[in-house]
């Protein structure tokens, strides 16, 4: 089983101070699985994923990414976070950079790639998310949906195995989803693990394996995307699917 | 002509209390630039050997005075002979700052790197000397603007780092560190300068073994730069808590470590953010500079107010004008600083932000 799990969480448990905030997690991951998480706000969903990065440092149970265990080792923290790319709401670009900086930051200062080869890798991503034209802008010049596709290149030139993104289209414009939501589905269709905070349902129809619903930090439903939506199971999960589609 | 008696019309004498409050303000104007004119230009004196002019005209700026100590204002009593020297320090200095400040030269970093570490090691070879041939110039006989400048860009050049690795101390989540960054920010800050000073000259050589003493200026240098550097802390503490959480989020998920993703992101933003509070802090320093003649150092403004007490310049207007000639000097180096701030601002100011 471990063999082919890239992702493995078990009994997982979190406090912020006396607030239990996830509750006995167990979830794994199949290398290339594709998988959504939604739930109302205050859920754990976004605690969750950012503990497989250890931005959260989580209180019990474990957590194996590509066979190795996070624990608090430094060594093992870092092994895992350049393997592990993250997608944030809020970009979080860093503006005294232009677009190509951004991008060959981690390469060149983590991973000690000369600067022409991660000049080179960047612009290849930069191509792929659809910009390769504003690579010498700062961020602050571009919109939204531009800055979420550099965010997405920036994680990418790390060459990671897994990408998380959380709630990578919350903070845009209605007109600029569609464009950050077309490189996730180029993404997916290349075969990324992803796991994606996201309340985007049609995204989660046409990309995900799986659909995991959490409220109260717990896992309460999981299920095939065409199950998850046509035919829920449990009340809670009734009760947020008619709130998010009656929007 | 036809413009300026529009925008006369416009912003001056628009209405009643308009005009009345414009021409209050021509007149106050008038008033303090004819006095200043007069005092330091047509009532003053400028030529003579010693007060005997000046006494002659009682209404003006004494400035023979100036010109006559011009030697000891900018150096002390460090030997005649020997100010070739500092004369080096100070052209060098000006040559490194101001290529490095103004010139466009594609060797800045190596500059930078010159003038923080070869540098100052050759100014301390060449104006305590010792070394090399150079004659031995014991620190008392140093003073005036070479002293102050010395206290200055010494308190400057250590307070920035110091302050830097003090303000991430205080933000660090290892509570040892935190602790005694807290505890040396919060000591330093609360103790009046003069106190740190007279500590630094008076105490201190009691508690150290007898025999054992070091230099009365070395010691000051090290009570100034510990003093700013706890105030220089709190200045980069208000800009490292103005970065968003998210850029540092950002730097831990792509693995870079704690250093790197301080040198690289946080700090270069953070500092510029500080800039203008880091600048103020310079300027503090300088200024604060003066507070050292209370401990016998004699800086530009301590060996001005000892020169007055020279018999052959007892005159009434010799104070005034040595404090007015001590102000433009230092405000001189506070301008130039603050005018420089604003260009470094600009400089890195970020693309793109609407501001």
């Amino acid at each position: 089983m471990s063999g082919k799990h890239i992702i493995e969480i078990s009994y997982l448990d979190k406090y912020f101070g006396d607030f239990h905030v996830l509750k006995n997690i167990n979830l794994s991951v199949a290398a290339g699985e594709k998988i959504v998480i939604c739930g109302p706000s205050g859920s754990g969903k976004s605690t969750l994923i950012r503990c497989i990065n250890h931005l959260e440092r989580h209180d019990g149970g474990d957590i194996i990414v590509d066979g190795v265990p996070l624990d608090d080792k430094v060594k093992n923290i870092d092994h895992i976070r350049s393997e592990v790319g993250m997608v944030f709401q809020q970009f979080n670009l860093f503006p005294h950079m232009t677009v190509l900086e951004n991008c060959t930051l981690a390469p060149v200062w983590v991973k000690g790639i000369p600067r022409s080869e991660a000049d080179a890798l960047a612009l290849q991503y930069l191509e792929r998310v659809r910009i390769p034209d504003q690579a010498d802008k700062y961020p602050g010049q571009l919109s939204g949906g531009q800055q979420q596709r550099v965010a997405i290149a920036r994680s990418l030139c790390m060459q990671p195995r897994i990408m998380l993104f959380d709630e990578p289209t919350s903070a845009l414009d209605p007109e600029m989803i569609k464009e950050v939501l077309e490189v996730m589905v180029d993404l997916a269709e290349q075969g990324m693990t992803m796991l994606c905070v996201t309340h985007e349902m049609g995204f989660a129809r046409r990309v995900a394996d799986r659909v995991i619903f959490m409220d109260e930090g717990e896992i309460i439903e999981e299920n095939t995307p065409t199950a998850f939506f046509d035919n829920p199971q449990n009340e809670r999960t009734k009760l947020f699917l008619s709130q998010i589609i009656g929007d | 002509m036809q413009q300026v008696i529009k925008w006369s019309r416009e912003n001056l004498f628009a209405s009643r209390m308009n005009a009345l409050l414009s021409l209050a303000s021509l007149w106050l104007i008038y008033v303090t630039i004819e006095g200043v004119l007069s005092w330091a230009f047509l009532n003053a004196s400028f030529l003579g050997e010693d007060k005997s002019s000046c006494i002659t005209r009682p209404h003006g700026a004494c400035w023979p005075f100036v010109t006559a100590k011009f030697n000891q204002f900018i150096y002390g009593n460090y030997p005649a002979v020997e100010q070739w020297r500092v004369n080096i320090v100070f052209a060098l200095g000006t040559l490194g700052l101001s290529l490095l400040v103004a010139g466009r030269i594609n060797f800045k970093k190596q500059l930078a790197v010159l003038m923080l570490t070869a540098y100052p090691v050759l100014t301390f070879i060449l104006l305590s000397g010792g070394l090399l041939g150079l004659s031995y110039v014991e620190t008392n006989q140093w003073g005036g603007l070479l002293v102050t400048l010395v206290i200055a860009v010494t308190g400057i050049v250590v307070s920035l780092p110091l302050g830097i690795l003090l303000a991430l101390g205080r933000r660090s989540e290892l509570p040892i560190i935190r602790i005694m960054s807290i505890a040396f920010i919060e000591f330093w800050r609360g103790v009046p300068l003069i106190t740190v000073l007279f500590m630094a000259s008076v105490m201190l050589p009691l508690f150290l073994p007898k025999g054992m003493n070091f230099d009365a200026l070395l010691r000051c240098l090290i009570g100034v730069s510990l003093f700013a550097s706890a105030y220089m802390a709190e200045v980069i503490r208000g800009g490292l808590q103005a970065i968003a959480k998210g850029q540092y989020e950002a730097g831990k998920s792509m693995g870079l470590s704690y250093w790197k993703s301080m040198r690289l992101i946080i700090l270069p933003q953070a500092l510029v953010i500080s800039i203008p509070g880091i600048v103020n802090t310079f300027i503090g320093l300088f200024k604060d500079t003066t507070l050292v003649m209370i401990v016998g150092i004699f800086d530009l403004l301590g060996i001005i107010s000892f020169h007055f007490t020279d018999p052959n310049w007892t005159s009434p207007q010799v104070p005034i004008t040595g404090f007015v000639f001590a102000g433009l000097v230092f405000w001189v180096f506070c301008f130039a600083m603050s005018h420089y701030s604003k260009s470094v601002e600009r400089r890195f100011s970020v693309k793109g932000e609407s501001k």
